[in-house]
């Protein structure tokens, strides 16, 4: 409960500060408050998504395996983010302008990349019960596995839509290659165990 | 019959202001002036008593171009910057560009001219006529503003270093200072400094092309290019170059900052073209700032930003698909 208040709370601070702007406007947001709220979702999808791939390795470095509980949590607020993000791109950006948005789609890698990232999110999203965990049994870990490839795509969609400061690109980026980067030596180390 | 034919350029009806609305510009004007103050503006070489002996006491006096659009609110043209000097996010340029001093100022003309030279910025002013141009202005980003500013054709500043005939293009340099420009000392920035932009002599001496040393009645706010910069309308932002401390007249096409870090991207003469679309977005719509969480505000981008009329004669027989 506790943590739900705390990753719904970048929602309520954008809320109270929507609310002061429609009061005075010009006073909160400056020239472009869209774009704005769109890349405020967008960093927040993405700050959840290395949260929810850092919670695995952080359970095992601290010997806290039930932190586990808590990754779902972690993974279904990305979602959640990731979906404003889109929804606000829809109507603050493309004005629900939808020939704008297929042709964004098609000619514009880097949506293009952020919405295929959004896309694999939903069956992650749609299958993250302890119900459905239980029906898939082994193919639930495989599926879920898919958020390696979507942490990958985000980034990618922040570093192409980047036009000179790259310095978020190179922090989630770097924090991608570690949280990806444990996991591989563990697997490395887990094989040379069986191995011998 | 009267057909009336309306000319590209002419902004359409519902784009007119409102004569109300006209008429209380000079209220308007008050409303950013005190804006400015809450703002704190920082010291200028080009002070308000200069810009009030010259005319512009009393708020703008349009002498110029103006296409009849609402003008973009001064609050917003002075907060939402692209001056990457001073940070890649559109609110750094407000915030740092106070740590710039551009008290005192001088311009250097090297290259192909009869005298080159060095001058002071109040020297490069002296006798200049200032006029008003309410201009729109495109981002290659896909935004838009209106802006009044207070400037001079460029050509009247080029003549007095007396280019020579094998003068054909001009290169313009922003002061690389990053002592005082946070965003020249960013360690992950991609641009290599000094911002430079260029045009051709012929574009570079059409009357639309000006320098700018104010806007909205005033002297120009650091964040938006103090104490001189260009304004070519008919292009994309990125081509009216800021802070300029350097102007080079040469016989080949300058090497200008965008265009060689991303040639597919940027192209040299990047003139506003709804036809041809950047790589990473859509050039045929803009959105006219400030938007609001309601609407985004968008707009039909027009050929040349508009200025068709004016300007499409430069490029005639040029593929503009080509030399984007």
């Amino acid at each position: 409960m506790l943590l739900f208040a705390v990753l719904a709370s970048p929602l309520g601070v954008l809320a109270y500060d929507v609310y002061r702007e429609v009061l005075m406007p010009g006073t909160v947001f400056g020239a472009d408050p869209g774009e704005e709220i769109v890349r405020y979702m967008g960093e927040w999808a993405i700050r959840l998504l290395m949260a929810t791939l850092a919670v695995s390795p952080a359970s095992r470095l601290f010997k806290r395996p039930q932190w586990v509980r808590f990754r779902r949590m972690f993974g279904l607020f990305a979602f959640a983010y990731a979906v404003l993000h889109f929804v606000g791109y829809l109507g603050m950006l493309a004005g629900f302008d939808f020939g704008a948005v297929v042709d964004d789609f098609a000619k514009r890698p880097y949506i293009t990349v952020g919405i295929a990232a959004l896309v694999m999110l939903v069956p992650l999203a749609a299958t993250s019960t302890r119900g459905w965990q239980r029906r898939l049994r082994a193919n639930w870990r495989r599926l879920h596995r898919l958020v390696y490839v979507i942490g990958v795509l985000a980034c990618i969609h922040l570093w192409w839509l980047s036009k000179a400061g790259f310095g978020e690109a190179v922090l989630y980026t770097a924090i991608l290659i570690l949280l990806l980067g444990e996991r591989t030596v563990r697997m490395r180390v887990r094989i040379a165990a069986k191995a011998r | 019959m009267h057909i009336r034919v309306r000319a590209r350029s002419d902004p359409k009806p519902s784009e007119i202001t409102p004569e109300r609305v006209y008429r209380t510009r000079r209220e308007f004007m008050a409303l950013a002036a005190s804006s400015v103050a809450l703002g704190g503006l920082n010291a200028l070489a080009l002070t308000e008593d200069w810009l009030d002996a010259r005319g512009f006491a009393d708020g703008p006096v349009f002498k110029g171009q103006d296409p009849g659009e609402e003008i973009t609110p001064f609050q917003y043209a002075s907060s939402y910057n692209n001056f990457y000097e001073f940070g890649t996010d559109k609110g750094d340029p407000a915030q740092y560009a106070g740590e710039l001093t551009v008290d005192p100022w001088s311009v250097e003309v090297t290259g192909e001219v009869a005298k080159p030279g060095r001058i002071a910025i109040e020297d490069l002013l002296a006798g200049v006529d200032l006029e008003e141009r309410v201009y729109r202005l495109r981002c290659v980003e896909a935004w838009s503003m209106v802006i009044p500013w207070i400037g001079f054709p460029v050509k009247r500043l080029l003549d007095r270093f007396e280019p020579t005939d094998s003068a054909k293009y001009v290169e313009f340099t922003t002061l690389h200072r990053p002592e005082e420009m946070r965003g020249q000392r960013s360690f992950f920035s991609s641009i290599d400094w000094p911002y430079v932009e260029g045009l051709r002599l012929d574009e570079a001496y059409h009357p639309l092309a000006i320098f700018a040393v104010g806007m909205y009645g005033k002297v120009l706010p650091n964040q938006n290019g103090a104490p001189l910069r260009l304004v070519v309308p008919w292009k994309y932002g990125f081509k009216s170059i800021k802070s300029i401390v350097g102007i080079r007249l040469m016989r080949r096409q300058p090497r200008t900052t965008w265009n060689v870090m991303a040639p597919d991207e940027y192209g040299f003469y990047a003139n506003v073209n709804p036809n041809v679309d950047h790589p990473r977005w859509s050039q045929k719509t803009e959105r006219r700032l400030p938007s609001s969480f309601f609407s985004p505000n968008r707009i039909d981008t027009m050929m040349f930003n508009g200025y068709a009329e004016e300007v499409a004669p430069l490029y005639a027989g040029m593929n503009l698909r080509r030399k984007y």
